[in-house]
């Protein structure tokens, strides 16, 4: 039993460290002074400085900013939707085909949805004029595609959860189906919500290549910028870039996951008093 | 409520429809003009010709003189796919590296997934969050960290030299194994969520009733545990190996120029070729690849929705 | 599974001093951190007996029966089954099966698999399994859904299979964790029958889990009540329920009224005690065996009481109220009465006849009596 138990916890350590170490290192050779990454030069943070002075590059990262809100929003919005027809319409017609262009996003290689978007948009361009060229809002209706998906699952499952006589109760005192929708079931997936916008959020801003396919001049997103820089190789202001971007989201996870765990052991605390009392 | 007159419906059920039609609308029509639409016009520029001009193919349907309706359907690209051999050699190379990092998604992520599912339960949250968390740092990044962990030059090469378990630094990037590296890297927590999932569910009486009807524990987990949790490793699996097969960042930041996926190559002819045609005959015949994987992957997926909806 | 040779006319192994017990628990206790679950345990538990430990949820009578099978282990104690001693013994290598409150049937396996489950890791030959699984599904009536998996049975017959799993390999006890807990009420009726003609046939002894007192007292031989990890009292259905050993039985077995009061006389077959409450003497008809002015509770049944609308002649045991509450219950009305003190008092009336002229209504005055033979003296 306990050899049992030792084993899994060496594994479980050896994939925290094979998923973590590179990262760590990542952020450890952004400090360097030297440009090459294997030799030390002693402690320094000259590629901040640099990186922000490189106005490409925070030129991109607002844009991509701004891409990603917008995708985020769009995405919760239409991806609870979904969720809404999938759990509490049971029938109707071509479901079948709605389930599969929900599930089908959540694996199609990228490359393919790219190409077929970036085909669609210059289709539609020559049949009627629009989207002129590609820019900010082919980009847009491109991650809204596949990110609406990854919503639609999350908010599905919390969806499901949910004890449905609590609509029923609602129901029964009188209120209408919309009012119910937004006093009770609302707030109550409202977690799931803000689940999936932060999961749409980071696809949205981590998207290198189905962005490649529908940008356009003058709508460069930061994925794009730094892929053109890690292809001609490693370079420091990537690894201080990278480091940024790894601290903001520690920072939030963390703050996140605090307050969820607070919220778990209280819950878990008064299960334990309720059965105590009963 | 008793009906007004027969075949007529109360205006608040017609409410209702229309209230549903509504809510369901969006969604589906945004999916259909952004997601299937798409694929048809795919498969219709597949069967068209290049040419040199914006944009760069003939379009199919066209009206001759006489103003007779044409349509010309071109094969050629799909001919070109079947016999050229590097494009058939990068689908089997690519169905290869797809399937042997996902054996090894599984095999690093079945113990991980395992352990965190049975750990403490006020553990189990943060072990999950743990795994999760890198996935929510950029994609691009993490792959672009192991350039510097793998190169000539870089930290592995390094700390081997320095150990002394070798001495000349070992060729590592712009090889398959980079690309494998990465491509585990990347998606093992994919494999580990759906798998945490169906394990962390399991009726942990059935483990007992095992050990009660005389099951040592090994045995109790070959005959119960692992049967049980097929689901979660269907879906595990097919969630690295669909995406993994038209992987392109990782195999063009990680492998080498001989290294053959199929991404990289409908890559190179949308962009450097400039032949939209063979790209998107390319991209058919990956989904074509991909129809089954994609369709067990809905399967399972449907299936735990329906049992979560119970 | 032969029967037993030779049972007794009248069941009661534990009243002979020559039996050997089957289960034999010395002292046991268990705790989870710093919650003591079951505490100083001794228990005997005889060959073809019934056993059930009763009460309520939390009482530790599920963590007692897990260290049966061997999935808790005790922090202090023994366990002895069988004459060896448990102790480090894993649930795979005992004698005893379980039946799960859940069932915990396999739902990969069909039926005919999960009662072919426990055989197959005996190693027994294809064959040999083949027959022993269809002998116990026989014996639960199973057969003709052999091959269905679990998910396409109803609750009740899923309850069946996982008893024929438990069975089939013969142990020598059967623990039952709340068995018909999952079962609808006029199912778990007929079940509790079945179970105990089942269980008479193989002869197996069964130590069953349960929270409903009626379950516990048509089942089984033996009742063990159990309460904040100890064991209340040990005794056959009727010394439960007739003879409780504490208040806390008393009150858990059944209803009891009870008056709290002071020895004021203890003799051979009498004790007299002053109930302060009620200003009267109260006679039972057994001794204390406690000195005079000891605390001691009286307990009366409902249905011991009579009731009447005159003062009895003798006044032996008698106290005066307003009827305050009716419960018709078809066979029986039970009746509360407030006495002068303000306290209630239930008393249980079989409807004999279908109108009674004399039937009881509210607000009416009635004297209630009972013979001292039908009281009991608790110390406490």
């Amino acid at each position: 039993m306990k050899n049992r138990a030792l084993a899994l916890y060496t594994a479980l350590g050896l994939g925290y460290a094979f998923l973590y170490l590179p990262i760590v290192l990542l952020v450890i050779y952004s400090f360097n002074a030297s440009r090459l990454v294997t030799v030390w030069g002693g402690f320094s943070i000259k590629w901040y400085g640099e990186l922000l002075n490189d106005e490409k590059i925070l030129d991109a990262a607002w844009l991509s900013l701004k891409v990603a809100v917008i995708n985020a929003t769009i995405s919760t919005f239409l991806g609870t939707l979904a969720a809404v027809v999938l759990v509490r319409f049971r029938r109707f017609t071509g479901r079948t085909l709605f389930t599969g262009m929900i599930t089908a996003p959540l694996v199609m290689p990228e490359i393919i949805t790219g190409l077929a978007m970036l085909l669609l948009f210059v289709s539609m361009e020559l049949a009627f004029g629009w989207p002129d060229g590609r820019s900010v809002t082919t980009i847009v209706i491109a991650h809204v595609t596949f990110s609406l998906s990854f919503v639609t699952v999350v908010v599905q499952s919390r969806l499901a959860q949910m004890d449905i006589s609590l609509e029923e109760a609602a129901m029964d005192l009188g209120a209408r189906p919309v009012k119910v929708f937004l006093v009770i079931t609302l707030p109550i997936i409202a977690p799931a919500l803000l689940a999936g916008w932060l999961l749409s959020f980071t696809l949205s801003i981590d998207d290198v290549v189905i962005s490649s396919f529908v940008t356009g001049p003058g709508s460069t997103t930061l994925p794009i910028v730094i892929f053109s820089k890690v292809r001609l190789g490693v370079s420091p202001e990537i690894n201080a870039l990278a480091s940024i971007v790894v601290a903001i989201v520690s920072v939030g996870i963390l703050v996140f996951g605090i307050l969820m765990q607070r919220q778990e052991a209280d819950r878990l605390r008064s299960e334990r008093t309720a059965a105590d009392q009963g | 409520m008793a009906p007004r007159a027969a075949g007529r419906r109360h205006p608040r059920v017609l409410l209702r429809r229309w209230g549903r039609t509504l809510v369901g609308l969006p969604p589906y029509a945004w999916l259909m003009l952004f997601f299937l639409v798409p694929f048809l016009i795919v498969l219709k520029i597949s069967f068209s010709e290049t040419q040199a001009a914006v944009p760069p193919f003939v379009p199919l349907v066209s009206w001759a003189e006489d103003a007779v309706l044409q349509i010309r359907l071109n094969f050629g690209n799909y001919r070109y796919l079947i016999t050229d051999e590097l494009y058939v050699d990068a689908y089997l190379n690519s169905l290869k590296i797809a399937g042997v990092s996902t054996l090894f998604c599984l095999l690093i992520g079945y113990p991980m997934a395992y352990a965190i599912a049975r750990a403490p339960r006020t553990l189990r949250n943060p072990l999950l969050m743990l795994v999760v968390l890198p996935f929510w740092t950029s994609f691009l990044i993490r792959v672009y960290a192991w350039m510097g962990i793998l190169k000539n030059e870089g930290l592995l090469n390094t700390f081997l030299l320095w150990s002394g378990l070798i001495d000349q630094p070992l060729q590592m990037l712009e090889t398959d194994f980079a690309v494998y590296v990465g491509i585990i890297y990347s998606y093992l927590p994919f494999m580990v969520l759906p798998l945490y999932a169906t394990l962390e569910k399991m009726d942990l009486s059935l483990l007992e009733a095992a050990a009660d009807l005389g099951c040592r524990p090994f045995r109790a987990f070959l005959r119960v545990t692992l049967p049980l949790s097929v689901p979660g490793m269907i879906a595990g699996s097919m969630l690295v190996f669909i995406p993994a097969v038209g992987e392109f960042v990782i195999p063009d930041l990680l492998g080498g120029p001989d290294t053959l996926m199929i991404g990289k190559v409908l890559w190179s002819e949308f962009f450097d070729n400039r032949d939209w045609p063979v790209a998107s005959a390319v991209a058919v015949a990956m989904l074509i690849l991909l129809v089954a994987p994609i369709m067990i992957f809905q399967h399972y997926q449907n299936k735990s929705a329906e049992a979560e909806n119970r | 599974m032969a029967l037993p040779s030779a049972k007794p006319i009248v069941f009661s192994p534990w009243n002979d001093p020559d039996a050997t017990p089957l289960i034999r628990i010395r002292g046991v206790s268990k705790s989870f951190g710093d919650f003591l679950a079951v505490n100083n345990v001794d228990l005997d538990i005889y060959p073809g007996e019934f056993f059930s430990l009763l009460g309520a949820s939390g009482c530790g009578k599920t963590t007692l029966l897990r260290m049966l099978a061997g999935f808790e282990s005790p922090t202090d104690g023994r366990i002895f089954i069988d004459g060896v001693d448990m102790t480090g013994i894993p649930p795979y290598e005992r004698p005893v099966n379980m039946m799960f409150q859940s069932y915990a049937l396999f739902p990969h396996m069909t039926v005919a698999q999960n009662v072919a489950f426990g055989l197959k890791q005996d190693g027994l030959s294809k064959k040999k399994i083949a027959e022993k699984a269809k002998e116990v599904l026989d014996l639960v009536q199973m057969s003709a859904f052999s091959e269905r998996k679990p998910n396409q049975l109803s609750g009740g017959q899923r309850q069946r299979v996982a008893l024929a799993r438990s069975l089939a390999k013969e142990p020598k006890v059967l623990l039952l964790d709340e068995p018909l807990a999952a079962l609808d009420k006029k199912l778990r009726g007929q079940t509790q029958l079945e179970l105990v003609n089942i269980q008479d046939r193989v002869g197996i002894t069964f130590v069953m889990v349960t929270h409903d007192q009626e379950e516990a007292m048509t089942m089984s031989a033996r009742i063990g009540v159990m309460n904040a990890g100890f064991i209340e009292q040990v005794g056959t259905p009727v010394e439960i329920y007739e003879y409780p050993a504490t208040t806390f039985v008393a009150d858990f077995i059944g209803t009891a009224n009870m008056f709290d009061g002071v020895v004021a006389l203890d003799e051979q077959n009498r004790t007299v005690v002053d109930c302060a409450e009620l200003e009267a003497q109260l006679t039972v008809g057994h001794s204390s065996g406690v000195a005079v002015g000891a605390p001691v509770t009286v307990m009366v049944r409902p249905e011991k009481m009579t009731v009447q609308r005159e003062a009895p002649q003798d006044g032996l045991n008698s106290v005066h109220g307003v009827v305050s509450d009716i419960a018709y219950l078809g066979d029986i009305s039970i009746y509360h009465v407030r006495l002068n003190s303000g306290r209630k008092v239930q008393v249980a009336l079989t409807n004999l006849r279908h109108t009674s002229e004399q039937r009881l209504t509210w607000d009416d005055e009635v004297y209630l009596t009972w013979h001292p033979a039908n009281s009991l003296v608790l110390v406490q």
